[in-house]
């Protein structure tokens, strides 16, 4: 058994086990979950010499404090996130994206995310966790995944596999900086079921990101949106990054951890390389929608992955 | 048939069967998302991400980061020029329901709606051979019809905030149980202590699509006697 560990002293907000989430079984009513942010993700393990998809912890707004009970325990924080080290008295203000080794008795507080909602916490070899239908993700809706399918809770204990190593790695990373705010989004499948003037305002009028945003879905507000037809339709999959549109007019984008089928009708879908962007957008952030083709959207994520691809190559050891 | 192919993001196709609510489209839906789970399980070169079957939608999600989107329709074009046999799950499965005030939260709403007796109800209910379109929502939720028409109420105008697990809800012409306490807009008439989900279980949910369900009535005592097994 293993002996390195954490004890939790303070849980956070929302803090869970993610990696890149469950296949295979959305027609059992099971969600994908995984992470919100997939680069920041991936950006940790590849930071801490990890594979890439091995699962972290990822914290929303507060993030959790822990003390190295045993072992030594290199880690790094990728994110927009202020956080603390305290060793032997002295407390070292961290900077993400760096990595660190902890030593037995050391403190790691991770006070808040800052200019987003999400951060992730990567240790070198990775935490010890369950795997249930081949992934060790979180939902904390339906209790499946590592921790028993609960968030990180005060006072408990987080095992890893193994010693830190002396390699120091880092990544020069301000963040990705966007020319455009807009969110671009392709037409979504019961676009039929709006006006042109509704869709058109849907494009020209900001919207506002409201305070019950959470991993299941980002709900936005500020430019209602009317559906001509009903309001309901014949329930079907649906995926990250659809827009749907209730009732009371104020759209929902679906994040990680929304339910497998849906009743409501959907007028876009946000495009791949801006799912994170938009979950990362803080309470009361304001924003427009920009629509796209399939053909820009594609061009786009490939984009993406390459510059993606030469980050991972810009990450120095020492 | 599959009517149409369409991708809805970089990552989705959503495959249109048509738009009726009818058991014999759903069963050709379910077919045809057999043929593709089965492909996904072979080895899955598609790189198929998820395949999930609704009344007549399927969606399929692949990885993007995949060169496979043309393999995949080319795929989905051969399985639609295929005699794709509908196998019939002729399975009957049987679910216990407590009827007892302390669980039928709506039965009296339902009764005052569709001016039947709450003994009549239960009488319909019991009658009916439900037919399971799809599963989803939440892990092992089955929707379930068709309900008889006089049983026929919309969903609760306020939805409540916790439905405890395990509880039945008739909407339409349709019926669900919840595996979970969760929230929800359907009107309760009774609750089963059969567990829904579990995700132990090879095959973790307790009735699956194209399954036929008969309710089966036990008293409060019975419930209290099962609900303790499955703590």
């Amino acid at each position: 058994m293993n002996k390195n560990y954490f004890e939790i002293m303070r849980g956070g907000v929302h803090t869970t086990f993610q990696d890149s989430g469950y296949s295979n079984v959305q027609h059992l009513g099971i969600t994908t979950g995984g992470v919100v942010d997939n680069d920041l993700f991936r950006l940790a393990n590849e930071i801490v010499n990890n594979e890439l998809l091995t699962p972290i912890l990822e914290f929303a707004n507060q993030g959790p404090r822990l003390k190295l009970k045993k072992g030594k325990c290199r880690f790094t924080i990728t994110g927009d996130v202020a956080f603390n080290i305290w060793c032997d008295g002295s407390i070292v203000e961290g900077i993400p994206y760096r990595s660190y080794l902890l030593n037995e008795g050391d403190t790691l507080d991770i006070l808040s995310t800052i200019k987003s909602n999400y951060g992730y916490l990567a240790v070198e070899g990775g935490f010890v966790v369950t795997q249930h239908y081949g992934c060790s993700s979180t939902l904390t809706q339906s209790q499946i995944g590592p921790n028993e399918g609960k968030k990180i809770s005060d006072n408990q204990l987080l095992y890893f596999h193994q010693d830190g190593s002396r390699l120091i790695s880092s990544l020069d990373f301000n963040q990705y900086k966007y020319q455009d705010d807009a969110i671009r989004v392709l037409r979504g499948p019961q676009m039929n079921y709006f006006m042109q003037k509704v869709i058109k305002n849907f494009y020209s009028k900001p919207f506002t990101i409201s305070n019950t945003t959470n991993r299941m879905g980002v709900r936005i507000e500020g430019n209602k949106i009317s559906s001509i037809k009903s309001h309901n339709i014949a329930s079907e999959g649906i995926i990250k990054g659809s827009i749907q549109v209730p009732g009371n007019g104020n759209p929902i984008i679906l994040m990680a951890e929304h339910p497998s089928i849906g009743g409501y009708p959907k007028i876009a879908t946000v495009i791949l390389a801006d799912i994170a962007r938009i979950a990362q957008f803080t309470i009361g952030t304001k924003f427009n929608f920009k629509e796209v083709d399939l053909t820009d959207a594609e061009n786009i994520f490939r984009g993406k992955n390459k510059f993606f691809e030469s980050l991972l190559n810009k990450i120095k050891c020492n | 048939m599959l009517k149409h192919i369409n991708q809805i993001s970089e990552q989705a196709f959503l495959l249109d069967f048509g738009s009726e609510i009818n058991i014999q489209i759903n069963k050709y839906v379910i077919s045809f998302a057999d043929c593709i789970l089965q492909e996904i399980e072979k080895d899955n070169h598609l790189k198929i991400i998820n395949c999930v079957p609704s009344y007549n939608k399927i969606l399929i999600q692949f990885n993007a980061f995949s060169d496979t989107k043309t393999k995949i329709i080319d795929f989905l074009h051969s399985l639609n020029q295929k005699e794709i046999t509908h196998v019939n799950k002729k399975e009957i499965v049987e679910i216990p329901i407590c009827y007892d005030d302390e669980f039928a939260l709506d039965i009296i709403d339902v009764s005052e709606k569709t001016r039947i007796t709450k003994s009549n109800i239960i009488k319909l209910h019991l009658s009916t051979e439900f037919y399971v379109y799809m599963i989803g929502f939440m892990p092992g939720l089955p929707f379930m019809g068709n309900l008889d028409k006089q049983l026929s109420v919309p969903r609760k105008l306020t939805p409540r905030v916790h439905v405890p697990a395990g509880s039945v809800g008739i909407v339409d012409n349709l019926c669900v149980i919840y595996p979970n306490q969760s929230p929800g807009g359907w009107n309760i008439i009774g609750r089963t202590p059969q567990r829904m989900f579990d995700k132990n279980k090879k095959n973790p949910t307790f009735v699956n699509t194209g399954h036929l369900v008969k309710f089966k009535s036990i008293s409060k005592k019975q419930f209290g006697k099962m609900n303790k097994n499955n703590e």
